[in-house]
């Protein structure tokens, strides 16, 4: 059955409702609703992004200087994409080309926001469930549950984690929310003290990536069958790479490839960016679904992150991660399209920026004072970078004054939200159609969902949870039943 | 938990951007020490959805639909000490900046007016909650009993105050860890 068929339920049939509220271990509100016949056959299933928060409005009548530091509490988990992004866009405004001492900089900032998005997202949300199984007991399943008993793999990831966060700080003040990007460039250098620091620990910390992706990589493998199949669909991949077809996060063009390998585009321009995607409406989420303009929103929906990336491009800059990339790719046939493909991916990733990180922080350009360069003033701007999960575009216009008139943003959760959802509709044909349906079958869903994205928040604008209670309605509203989780973990149906 | 000497800590993140959870997270190692004397039921960490009675309830962000309402107020029934935490949850913050436009505005720009969409409409499917005109702090809907300043608070703000509730003492914030930004 095409995963397609059921993004709405045909014919007036009367349908059971079921609901997976919230979608847990996963940032910002998600909420799941299937809709099943009599036979308990799913006809239809969708991710609802329930929330909204306007940012495309509020920051209109604001400075553009002020946009870079505003724009990134979309997202606490990926702030410093948000604020480079908003900050490539404003350099435009102001004309810049960076020096290079304020581009290494920039560089440095993101490789930390990637390695520390990337441990987050793999050891704390998603581990749970590699480690302990999608079906194991809910009060163990989180990473309470993996510092106590896999103490070593929990305590490497908050280290990887830690690390990613110091190099943050660091360059912009503070963990989260920091403030360093400026209109063509950056306000401050860092203190040979801190590059110091920062150098002293980074062999361990490439150590503990290699480790990362050989346990990524190793419970993929073990159940290679179940892994590879999983949420499993195939589309096209999009993602910015370098001149030479490099795996590249902070700059670059676009590159699309078809399913099959083929090349869609290369090195498009990201300024050309409104060619090339738009963005459609459903009523049911405040999340929008872009796709790809030539072919259309039914068949031109796209993925991006770190399975996109590892697709896309044709090598890695930094050896371990190179070679890493090379056993990923030989150990499938075409390219990898499963969705749990994307956690081995992210591992490789967060080593190729341990090893990037090694490489810069030994640059004297990293505490060199030529920060800023202005240039002639332009009244649009557009920016694009690998946020840790995916493409991110922030587009701004301005007007005399300096004040923004008008502002686009498709963020990473954004343009997976089709495959998300056809993700989880794989989820429901191979797993739960015509099953009993426990929390256990439900969290597969769940699965499926956080292999792409602990973090709706950027997409939705917004937040919100509540408790899991399953309910089955029939069709005209009537309850016909619920399954709810306690705290204790014990399941109650009726 | 069968451990009495353990308090219980519940989370949740509401309008907010999930920043300060994030700092909570870089208590890092930490945390190790901490999972001995506290335990977590229901938070966006763990798979626990259901809210029991605990010791402290930590809120992240603001009020921006129905669902936050409730699920501030049902946080105030069942934790002991409530806690604002954060710039969103203590003022509305970043998001209540749509306060200034009218949410239809907001809404229009997004799904009927922005670049390049397609099939303008504004969703509006059963399935999605309530939208409030404006954003509002947590204390417009309940009675809060403890703020934690800052966007976010700093990692050691947070360890503070749970080390203080543990000694059974006010916790004490030192002029470092009272950010206002
Ligand atoms: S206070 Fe700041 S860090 Fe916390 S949720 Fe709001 S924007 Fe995010």
């Amino acid at each position: 059955m095409s995963t397609t068929n059921l993004e709405t339920a045909v014919g007036n049939q009367p349908l059971k409702r079921v609901v997976i509220d919230p979608v847990t271990r996963v940032e910002g509100h998600g909420k799941v609703t299937l809709l099943l016949d009599e036979d308990n056959r799913v006809q239809q299933a969708r991710l609802h992004i329930v929330e909204f928060r306007g940012f495309e409005k509020f920051i209109q009548g604001r400075p553009y200087w002020e946009v870079p530091i505003v724009v990134q509490r979309l997202c606490g988990i990926c702030p410093v994409s948000h604020q480079l992004a908003a900050g490539k866009a404003i350099d435009q405004i102001v004309g810049a080309q960076l020096s290079p001492a304020a581009t290494k900089l920039r560089r440095l900032l993101h490789w930390g926001q990637v390695l520390q998005s990337h441990a987050l997202h793999f050891f704390h949300l998603a581990s749970p469930d590699l480690l302990f199984g999608f079906d194991s007991e809910v009060q163990k399943r989180n990473i309470f549950g993996v510092i106590a008993e896999h103490p070593t793999v929990a305590l490497e990831g908050v280290q990887i984690r830690r690390y990613g966060q110091e190099i943050i700080k660091a360059i912009s003040g503070k963990k989260i929310h920091g403030v360093v990007v400026m209109p063509g460039g950056m306000n401050k250098a860092m203190k040979p003290e801190e590059v110091k620091t920062l150098a002293a620990g980074i062999g361990e910390i490439v150590g503990f990536c290699v480790k990362a992706v050989a346990l990524a990589k190793r419970l993929y493998q073990e159940h290679r069958n179940r892994h590879e199949a999983f949420g499993r669909i195939e589309s096209p991949f999009l993602g910015l790479i370098g001149p030479d077809g490099e795996l590249e996060l902070y700059d670059g063009g676009i590159r699309v490839k078809e399913a099959d390998g083929s090349r869609f585009v290369d090195q498009y321009p990201c300024n050309d960016y409104m060619h090339l995607v738009r963005e459609q409406v459903k009523n049911w989420s405040y999340m929008k679904f872009p796709y790809l303009i030539d072919k259309g929103p039914e068949y031109g929906w796209y993925r991006v992150g770190p399975l996109a990336r590892l697709n896309n491009c044709d090598r890695i800059t930094t050896p371990l991660a190179e070679a890493e990339r090379v056993g990923f790719l030989a150990a499938h046939q075409g390219l990898p399209q499963g969705a749990l493909a994307y956690h081995w991916a992210r591992m490789i990733e967060a080593l190729h920026c341990a090893e990037a990180i090694r490489e810069m922080l030994g640059d004297p350009d990293l505490m060199s004072d030529d920060l800023v360069r202005i240039g002639e003033r332009h009244f649009e701007g557009i920016g694009v970078i690998e946020a840790p999960r995916g493409t991110l575009f922030h587009h701004y216009e301005v007007n005399d004054e300096g004040l923004v008139t008008r502002a686009n943003l498709i963020v990473s959760t954004t343009s997976n939200n089709q495959a998300m959802n056809e993700s989880i509709r794989r989820v429901a044909i191979d797993r739960l159609n015509g099953a009993n349906l426990t929390p256990e079958l439900l969290n597969e869903i769940e699965v499926a969902i956080r292999a792409y994205d602990p973090c709706l928040s950027c997409a939705t604008h917004a937040v919100g949870r509540m408790p899991l209670v399953v309910e089955l309605e029939a069709a005209d509203g009537t309850r016909v039943g619920a399954i709810s989780r306690d705290e204790a973990g014990t399941i109650a149906i009726g | 938990m069968s451990d009495t000497r353990k308090i219980t800590v519940a989370t949740c993140s509401l309008a907010g951007c999930f920043g300060c959870h994030m700092s909570f997270l870089d208590i890092d190692e930490r945390i190790v020490a901490l999972v001995d004397k506290v335990s977590f039921g229901r938070t966006p960490l763990t798979d626990i959805h259901t809210l029991h009675a605990c010791d402290i309830g930590l809120v992240e962000g603001g009020l921006c639909n129905d669902e936050n309402v409730h699920v501030v107020r049902h946080f105030r029934q069942q934790c002991k000490i409530l806690v604002a935490v954060g710039a969103c949850a203590i003022n509305g913050g970043v998001p209540a900046m749509r306060n200034r436009y009218g949410l239809a505005e907001c809404l229009e720009e997004s799904y009927l007016y922005g670049v390049g969409v397609a099939d303008p409409q504004i969703p509006s499917d059963p399935e999605l909650p309530l939208l409030l005109n404006q954003v509002h702090p947590i204390q417009d809907a309940v009675k809060v009993d403890y703020f934690l300043t800052g966007c976010p608070p700093p990692a050691e703000a947070f360890l503070e105050l749970l080390t203080a509730v543990l000694e059974n003492r006010a916790p004490q914030m030192s002029y470092a860890l009272r950010h206002f930004d």
